[in-house]
């Protein structure tokens, strides 16, 4: 269905009477993912053709503002909505008012104040998209904040698995690494568990939050329990939170030694995936980053198709989450 | 140790409102007389002799509430409470003494800040309002206050409220010299390196969010050694803020075994679980956090059992712009001296987890005994200090309507059963609504 309505080239998105956001998987339904992926499937046939550029998104304002670095993210989302042809306007932190200690709030504000359809923002705290969500009128996506959520990683992750296994559900998925300070594994974790997949996480005990097991996943701290899954999902190993002192780990020289990802760790047909940017060396060996059974370039790649569905869906079609609580204090 | 302005006592007789002081023994339907701010007679239809007449009748006569645990913010943050506006938002809540901490900037750590905040008091303060100074020179947690000094000057008692004292020698030292000041010590129970970084209760909730957690055990630990140092010393100890299950344990265990040790808990603490921080309002930021439901059973039934014999709001108001950003980059801290019956009427009173009788005590007489306070009575010969409750009215919690000078209540847009009608405190009506 979504198919069709893409590649009329004459569309317009019909005018939205709930105002939509992406902010957490939470906030979604398993019809609301079959959906995205439907829509990012007929995107990438779209993307075939030698025009690349839809019409759909023609008089709409997408503005990005990115808190926190970011490559793939950040040029993903500027390309997507380029694709579709709406306007966009990038703001990062650094170069603009934000550097001159302007609030959050009034950034928002200032940049509400354009009328822009959708806001995307990264931002290194929690709660930073919702806040955002709460003070404008736009629709707004989080392209992840802080340790909580980055939905629309976990929708490309779930898009590149379909492509590779065409099905998710059964699927068994483990997520190896530092699942305490990770949005990719918190997001991808719901959204797994809403397609029905199994997800184990292994990691140091110290990296295994207290209560994990309540979003409906197994945990362990032996790496030889990812020779069990269909597909080791490898999480970078955020160096800046492995200072000396910290104690997660002891040194990233026995986290490699004990829990990187090997050739021999892992079994002939286990498919590699990893949200980047890569250590390597560090959570993977590079033996691995470079098999045939690395998914980590298809990754990358759905990164557009699943961004342009979303910025489609929350303009067009159905309800994405809404589940933003009205702060008073905020006219 | 209490201070308030000077202002003329009222003649005044409440008619007809049910008279209930749990302490005293009194529930019964009849008139109230307060000649010259003292109550003068209790019995059916007295005479009004031109006093002024209140109707209570359906209402309910308590005594007033007594609030061991107050941020007034003064000096150094008058933008986000006074002692006028603290005062006054603590009479509409029913309140008839409030007792502030002394984390302010500069920390009331000598003689010179107290003095300048009982004048202050003095001039402008509503309801009577004691202050606790700090057992450690800027709170630093290095060196003590001069305790015996503050304890002239009018201190109510000590903490270091905010922030742990961290070495367990100085907690002692604090204990020992403490007992010649006659005070309570009032400690803030959070071990540091078990809480640092944390941004709500440890669990299932915060691992779900990735916010870094605050687990009980940090609180716990430090309510464990402070008990045993109690114990140890046989000095009196006041635990603040109590939100674990374990922290309850602790206390039961050691009250059992002859530590004076008292406590209180905060109407959110007791109205609320970590699963409301799902919502990632900055409202529900504070310390110690919201913890689990199991916590949130533990603290009702000891405060139904009397292991903790007093709620405290912990009062802790903050400017607009501060709250107004992402939760994790919010300050720890709610309002609550304007919502702390109803709150706690409608939330556990009225679904019958509490007794009301039991509700008033634990907000009048329990903390009052806790610092040496004298207990709000309603007996012929005491100062009039009541507060009459519509129990069958309902209001939603509107910014408009604070006294307060900040508006960061988790209750704002809450409909609360249970209304302050009339406030008299130290024989003056200080609110009416």
């Amino acid at each position: 269905m979504a198919e069709i309505r893409v590649m009329r080239d004459d569309l317009l998105p019909p005018a939205s009477t709930e105002r939509r956001h992406l902010l957490s998987i939470s906030d979604l339904s398993r019809d609301d993912i079959e959906r995205l992926l439907a829509t990012a499937r007929s995107f990438a046939r779209s993307l075939e053709r030698e025009m690349k550029k839809l019409p759909t998104l023609r008089g709409r304002t997408v503005v990005n503002m990115f808190y926190e670095s970011s490559t793939r993210t950040s040029a993903s989302f500027e390309l997507a909505a380029k694709r579709l042809s709406a306007d966009t306007m990038s703001i990062k932190a650094s170069g603009s008012s934000v550097d001159k200690g302007e609030s959050l709030k009034d950034t928002a504000l200032t940049l509400g104040a354009y009328d822009p359809d959708v806001i995307v923002i990264r931002h290194p705290q929690i709660g930073a998209a919702q806040f955002v969500a709460r003070v404008t009128k736009a629709h707004v996506v989080n392209a992840g904040d802080g340790k909580h959520q980055h939905p629309t990683q976990a929708l490309l992750d779930l898009y590149t698995l379909h492509e590779e296994f065409g099905r998710l559900e059964g699927l068994h998925v483990a997520i190896v690494g530092d699942v305490l300070h990770s949005r990719v594994a918190r997001s991808l974790i719901q959204a797994l568990a809403l397609v029905e997949a199994r997800v184990t996480l292994v990691a140091p005990p110290p990296l295994l939050p207290r209560g994990i097991e309540a979003m409906g996943c197994e945990t362990s701290t032996e790496i030889e329990s990812i020779k069990a899954a269909d597909v080791v999902y490898v999480l970078r190993m955020q160096q800046e939170r492995m200072q000396a002192g910290a104690n997660y780990v002891p040194s990233l020289r026995e986290y490699t030694a004990r829990w990187g990802v090997t050739p021999e760790r892992i079994r002939p047909g286990q498919r590699i995936m990893h949200p980047g940017p890569m250590n390597r060396g560090v959570e993977i060996d590079p033996r691995v980053a470079d098999a045939a059974d690395a998914l980590i370039e298809t990754q990358v790649r759905a990164g557009l198709v699943t961004r342009m569905a979303v910025l489609y869906d929350l303009l067009t079609t159905g309800p994405v989450g809404v589940k933003v609580q009205t702060l008073h204090e905020v006219a | 140790m209490l201070f308030s302005k000077q202002a003329p006592r009222e003649n005044l007789i409440v008619r007809g409102a049910r008279v209930l002081d749990p302490a005293a023994g009194v529930d019964d339907v009849i008139d109230v007389r307060v000649d010259d701010g003292m109550i003068a007679e209790l019995g059916s239809r007295l005479d009004p002799n031109a006093h002024r007449v209140v109707e209570g009748e359906g209402l309910v006569l308590a005594p007033a509430f007594v609030d061991p645990h107050v941020h007034l913010r003064s000096p150094g943050r008058e933008d986000e409470e006074t002692i006028a506006s603290g005062t006054a938002a603590a009479a509409a809540g029913g309140y008839a003494a409030i007792l502030a901490m002394p984390n302010t900037d500069p920390v009331v750590d000598s003689g010179s800040v107290l003095g300048s905040l009982v004048d202050e008091a003095r001039a402008r303060a509503e309801i009577p309002v004691g202050f606790l100074a700090a057992i450690t020179k800027g709170q630093g947690g290095e060196e003590l206050t001069e305790m015996v000094e503050l304890a002239e000057a009018g201190a109510a008692g000590f903490t270091d409220d905010g922030r742990p004292i961290v070495a367990p020698g100085l907690m002692r030292r604090a204990l020992q010299y403490g007992a010649v000041t006659g005070r309570t010590l009032a400690v803030h129970c959070e071990e540091p390196t078990l809480s640092r970084g944390g941004q709500m209760h440890e669990g299932a909730v915060s691992a779900e969010l990735g916010f870094a957690g605050y687990p009980s055990v940090a609180e716990s630990v430090m309510v464990e050694r402070d008990l045993s140092l109690a114990a140890y010393e046989r000095r009196p100890v006041h635990v603040m803020h109590v939100s674990a299950r374990e922290s309850v344990e602790k206390l039961r265990a050691a009250r059992d075994a002859g530590v004076a040790a008292s406590a209180e808990v905060t109407p959110h603490h007791l109205c609320l679980t970590d699963e409301a921080v799902r919502s990632l309002d900055s409202n529900l930021k504070m310390n110690p956090p919201l913890r689990s439901s199991d916590d949130r059973g533990a603290l009702v039934e000891a405060l139904r059992d009397g292991t903790i014999e007093a709620v405290a709001t912990d009062h802790a108001p903050h400017a607009r712009h501060e709250k107004e950003v992402p939760f994790e980059a919010a300050p720890f801290g709610v309002t609550g001296l304007e919502t702390a019956f109803a709150a706690l009427y409608t939330n556990l009173v009225e679904p019958g987890l509490l007794r009301l009788e039991t509700l008033l005590e634990r907000m009048s007489a329990g903390p009052a005994g806790i610092f040496g306070l004298p207990a709000p009575r309603i007996s012929v010969g005491e100062h009039a200090n009541v507060v009459l409750l519509d129990l069958g009215a309902s209001r939603r919690v509107e910014e408009a309507d604070f006294r307060s000078r900040s508006a960061n209540s988790w209750l704002l847009g809450q409909k609360l059963k249970g209304k302050v009608r009339l406030t008299v405190a130290a024989g003056r009506v200080v609110f009416e609504g």
